[in-house]
């Protein structure tokens, strides 16, 4: 059986054992009209009987997924001659990969009359029987874990059993279990990317990495071959990320910042009430679609108004894709920069309106200043969000890494080239992948430190007001 | 004394009458001010409008062209020479050469065609579909053979591009040339072009070619791949919220994982891809472009907002009913999830929506874990190789043909409809909730 139908079998077997308990405990207690006298209801019986059926099952299953290749390919190298295991790991690989396709047509009936002579063949035979013997011992264990559970769990069932308190008692670990999948979440994010990292800083220098000017990660197969030497500085991406947050940047804090104000401090209810949904569309539109936006629609205006003007402005300009990005900040600024106006206290403002100053006077002299902290926050939650931004760049920006400062020509970004990297045919020993996982690494500790300064900006000014 | 202090009132008189006077003075360039900032607030918020106008209205634009196609009538003659069959038994027709019986028939009503180059462009004009709409055509009606029949077949996407854009033919942008513009021409005065509801968008996967091209494929992935995500992501969320608000001791343990929450909520997408290209796929062998791993990649991703918006939602469940629940004996756990949890089920299912909305437009992290392949065939299990709307849209707005802007921005509509009827559905129920 292969794991997802073992999933439901176990499924299966878990209502079963809790029906099974139900009418155990209602037995016990000496009939449907006593169960009254148990010291828990039926059906807290049933539950507690189904955990321990499924949840044992569950975790041998989850173990053996994990180390049943291991051990069947040790199995296998065991089987091979000697000689065979004593090869170099890449050829070793590829001729298990042979054995391993061998061993698949075998399995589907089209490998039938096997070459006696064939080592591969035989090897492929033997995977198989092997692999069946191993389906066969998993499905076996599964249910002899699941069944010896539930009949240990059930012989110790008494009128005085505490089935509820033990089944609270499973039902609180699961929860404790399930918050801790956030931070299993984060650990597997540090550790995929700096495990990467590490092996491409051993074939780059990290100082090369940071502060080198030149990014072509492409590398020639052959030495002989023209092109690609394979160049790992990273300076023209963070150039060209910057440039392209900044132009965002510099579209999206005004128009935010103005919204927000326009829309706390002046506008109607009614204005309010469809200004907000504009901002929600302007939010949830999914990015691909600016993305698309940026390269169809926006890209070639600017170029030909460029044109227009003399200019000479690159399809894949830096300018359509920091517009674009910012369009897609507004928002995230705006309804930031909101909560923070409208937590100031009424009062300040009121005080202010009292003294004679116009409303434009105390919002720029009292609401913003004290507003200050959270609206910084805003932006540096925005800024980590353009950085980490991927398809309006992808699809807007260029892919060339050139270190300039003028947004008429094209750049390209840490996500573009991750992007680039890591689509397509990937070799994990080759330093043009690991490049990916060491910008993932950059732009990962990039935005953790933007967010963590933003959070304790904003909560050092809550602490002022409450 | 007494004039001095009369003089001083005077000075204090005088002093007034010059801070009025000067604040009279400012009060018109303060008024302007005034209303220049309010203009300058107003303006932003109209920008705001034409922003999503704009970006409305030019997809939408660019949209309808591909909600509808034209198809030629051929006259088609099923000779049996041209098929290669002799008889009409199903094995034969299955095989049959429909390739040359179409062609043959083509030359055959435009008999000026005559040079292996003309021949070749005037071919061109069909869509390489049309001999397989013949052949489902003879195999439903296999008496036809040996017959002259009209079939209706699609265009070519060039051809069909021109009879939308009417670009001249020859020019820039135009993909036909003058020989062919005056055959579209000679076909329609014969009334032999038709153009049809794009049924084919909806009902069929993607292609290389532009005019058979759909988005059943990517339709359905995405479903998989939120089936997968709403799977993993919403019982983890809610239990992972309850645990923090109902149960959890306040220690360090509880604040780490309250400051991570957080931060993860943060972290770009394309890290979460980085993750399950590392981890999901190279670490626990799950496949490539598997609607299963981008549902588990897509549900880590939303986990962090769920279990935000599960909170918020449990927090705001009165104390009252907690304490009246356990002053009845109730237990804590059956305080939270007979009474608390019910209570917080509204908020917390506004809170799924708005995280699977998410990750319904999310791309980057899919393209990581090479859900970006070419695939024909639309997915019927969580491990078939597929790919999901958004970046089937990416797929698309890559194609260098022409007629592909339309179907990327019609992939695009439909996409956001989604959208739209996912993020309704959450308002409603925030407004249910609120009463």
């Amino acid at each position: 059986m292969n794991s997802s139908t073992l999933i439901f079998v176990i499924a299966f077997l878990a209502l079963f054992s809790y029906w099974f308990a139900m009418q155990r405990a209602v037995k016990i207690a000496g009939g449907a009209s006593k169960v009254k006298t148990l010291a828990s209801l039926p059906k807290q019986f049933g539950a507690l009987t189904a955990f321990w059926c499924g949840l044992p099952a569950l975790f041998v299953l989850l173990l053996w997924t994990i180390f049943e290749t291991r051990v069947v390919e040790s199995f296998l190298l065991d089987y091979l001659p000697e000689d065979v295991g004593q090869l170099p790991a890449a050829q070793l690989s590829l001729y298990l990969n042979d054995i391993k396709v061998h061993a698949a047509n075998i399995q589907k009936g089209e490998l039938i009359n096997l070459d006696q002579s064939n080592l591969k063949m035989l090897a492929a035979n033997y995977l198989v029987e092997t692999q069946n013997t191993a389906s066969w011992l998993k499905s076996a264990l599964i249910l002899l874990v699941s069944a010896a559970c539930v009949i240990f769990l059930v012989s110790r069932f008494s009128i005085q059993y505490q089935a509820r308190a033990k089944m609270e008692r499973i039902v609180a670990g699961l929860l404790w279990a399930c918050s801790g999948v956030a931070l299993l979440t984060t650990i597997g994010i540090i550790f995929s990317v700096i495990f990467e990292s590490i092996q491409f800083f051993s074939s780059v220098p990290p100082w090369e990495f940071l502060f080198g000017t030149e990014w072509s990660p492409q590398i020639a197969m052959r030495t002989d071959q023209v092109g690609g030497s394979g160049a790992f500085g990273a300076v023209p991406l963070f150039a060209g990320t910057l440039l392209i947050t900044a132009i965002a940047m510099v579209l999206a804090i005004p128009t935010g910042l103005m919204i927000a104000i326009y829309l706390s401090q002046y506008a109607s209810q009614r204005l309010r009430s469809i200004a907000k949904p504009m901002l929600e569309v302007l939010a949830g539109v999914p990015t691909v679609v600016y993305g698309f936006f940026a390269a169809l629609t926006v890209a070639p205006f600017i170029r030909d108004l460029g044109g227009s003007m003399g200019l000479s402005v690159a399809s894949e300009s830096a300018l359509a894709a920091g517009l674009v990005m910012g369009i897609m900040i507004i928002p995230f600024i705006s309804s930031l920069s909101d909560d923070a106006i409208t937590a100031v206290p009424k009062t300040l403002k009121e005080g202010s309106l009292g003294l004679g100053a116009t409303p434009s006077e105390t919002i720029k002299k009292v609401l913003l200043p004290a507003a200050i902290p959270g609206i910084v926050g805003a932006i540096l939650l925005a800024l980590s969000r353009a950085i980490g931004e991927t398809m309006i760049v992808v699809m807007a920006a260029g892919m060339a890494a050139n270190l300039t400062a003028n947004p008429l020509e094209s750049v390209t970004t840490v996500t573009v080239q991750i992007v680039t990297l890591l689509t397509g045919d990937q070799e994990f020993d080759s330093p043009k992948t690991l490049a990916a996982f060491a910008l993932g690494l950059m732009l990962f500790v990039t935005t953790l430190a933007l967010n963590v300064i933003a959070l304790k900006v904003v909560r050092k000014y809550r602490e002022q007001y409450d | 004394m007494n004039n001095t202090i009369k003089s001083g009132q005077s000075d204090k008189a005088e002093e007034t009458f010059s801070v009025t006077e000067a604040v009279k003075a400012s009060l018109k360039r303060r008024h302007r001010k005034e209303l220049g900032f309010r203009a300058a607030g107003f303006s932003a918020v109209c920008f705001g409008f034409v922003l999503v106008f704009l970006l409305l209205s030019d997809i939408t634009y660019k949209a309808i062209p591909a909600f509808h196609q034209h198809w030629i009538k051929v006259d088609v003659t099923f000779d049996k020479a041209w098929l290669g069959v002799e008889d009409a038994t199903s094995t034969s027709l299955a095989t049959a050469n429909y390739r040359k019986a179409l062609r043959s028939s083509l030359y055959a009503a435009f008999p000026e065609v005559k040079t292996r180059k003309q021949k070749k462009r005037f071919t061109k004009m069909y869509s390489t579909n049309a001999e397989f709409t013949i052949k489902d055509f003879l195999i439903e009606n296999p008496d036809k053979l040996g017959l002259k029949q009209a079939v209706w077949v699609r265009a070519d996407d060039d051809v069909d591009t021109y009879l939308k854009d009417g670009v001249e033919p020859g020019k820039a942008g135009g993909r036909i040339d003058a020989m062919q513009a005056v055959w579209v021409q000679t076909l329609q005065q014969q009334s032999r072009i038709e153009k049809r509801f794009n049924f084919s968008f909806f009902t069929s996967g993607d292609s290389r070619e532009p005019e058979l091209a759909g988005v059943k494929g990517a339709f359905t992935g995405t479903i998989l791949t939120m089936l997968v995500t709403l799977i993993l992501s919403f019982p983890l969320g809610v239990a992972a919220a309850l645990y923090l608000e109902e149960f959890a001791p306040k220690n360090r343990w509880t604040d780490i994982i309250e400051v991570n929450i957080n931060n993860l909520a943060a972290v770009p997408s394309i890290i979460f891809g980085l993750l399950g290209l590392a981890v999901i796929i190279n670490l626990f062998g799950l496949p490539r472009s598997a609607p299963l791993v981008g549902g588990i990649v897509l549900s880590l991703m939303t986990l962090p907002t769920i279990i935000i918006a599960s909170r918020a939602s449990i927090k705001a469940v009165p104390p009252s009913i907690r304490e009246a629940a356990l002053g009845i004996g109730a237990s804590k756990m059956q305080t939270a999830f007979g009474h608390v949890l019910p209570m917080a089920m509204p908020g917390i299912l506004t809170g799924t929506i708005i995280g699977m909305a998410q990750a319904l437009g999310e791309t980057a992290p899919l393209l990581m874990i090479g859900m970006v392949a070419f695939i024909v065939d639309v997915p019927s299990t969580v491990t078939d190789a597929s790919t999901v709307l958004p970046v089937q849209i990416y797929l698309w707005a890559d194609s260098p043909e022409r007629a592909f802007l339309a179907k990327t921005s019609a992939a695009i509509l439909v996409l956001l409809s989604f959208l739209l009827v996912m993020n309704v559905s959450a308002a409603i129920l925030r407004r249910k909730f609120e009463k």
